[in-house]
């Protein structure tokens, strides 16, 4: 993770196009400033950062299913549970799957699992649009070599 | 028709908290109801579920953008009904 830059998911794990699912992994930083002011002596992971990182992860699945060609956007959250604290240092396993994809949004399921044990649920709306400019295309295509994005799962 | 329309004024009321004796047939979605594009996210996936069809919200949008159809055409609650069960009897011929 790179809370600075709000890259949150350092791996991509499993890919599966059938079962519409993803499972990525994401290091906590040992030491960062946000755990100075979250809280001070007491450091913990802010609720909203693990949204945050079931957004991603539930992102890049609907990257894959929408064949690399749209890019989703946050737009809703919903049950949005934190159910244990998540500590510096911790490695995180993030799962999301489709619940549904309509005309120009998709919903998904995502959970914050840390050594098997869940810390963090939610439902998220997202609405995609054709990627709206080169710029954030060639960003996109960087961070999927990064994180191990399967090329080889987009329809040629 | 009044199945469709009961189906989806209470999927209405229910989603964004509208009383469902506010909604008739001829209410506009946005204009008379107030809902947004976001709370109409929830009301298509809730009739997506309910109906097991898609509707296309994007190429509807499109239209009205491009000035080929109106939002009358697609929001008003009789013409949102009107569409779905169109969009059930094409399933119903596809399948």
């Amino acid at each position: 993770m790179d809370l600075q830059y709000f890259r949150l998911i350092d791996r991509i794990l499993d890919l599966n196009m059938v079962e519409k699912t993803i499972t990525v992994e994401a290091q906590v930083p040992a030491q960062n400033t946000i755990f100075e002011g979250h809280f001070p002596g007491y450091p913990i992971m802010p609720g909203v950062l693990l949204i945050e990182s079931m957004a991603q992860t539930s992102g890049w699945l609907l990257v894959a299913l929408l064949n690399f060609e749209r890019m989703p956007f946050l737009a809703a959250v919903k049950e949005a549970k934190m159910r244990g604290f998540v500590t510096p240092g911790e490695l995180l396993t993030i799962e999301a799957s489709l619940v549904h994809e309509g005309s120009g949004y998709a919903i998904t399921e995502a959970k914050v699992k840390v050594a098997g044990k869940l810390r963090s649920n939610a439902t998220l709306t997202f609405s995609h649009i054709p990627f709206p400019n080169p710029d954030l295309r060639g960003h996109m295509d960087a961070v999927a070599k990064r994180i191990g994005f399967p090329q080889q799962a987009l329809q040629p | 028709m009044s199945s469709t329309f009961d189906q989806v004024a209470t999927i209405i009321a229910e989603t964004c908290d509208i009383p469902r004796d506010t909604i008739t047939p001829d209410s506009h979605a946005i204009d008379d109801l107030g809902i947004d594009s976001l709370d109409f996210l929830d009301i298509a996936f809730a009739i997506d579920k309910a109906f097991g069809i898609k509707l296309p919200l994007e190429k509807w949008t499109q239209e009205v953008n491009d000035g080929k159809a109106t939002t009358e055409q697609y929001f008003v609650l009789k013409n949102l009904c009107a569409r779905i069960d169109e969009l059930v009897a094409a399933k119903g011929a596809g399948a």
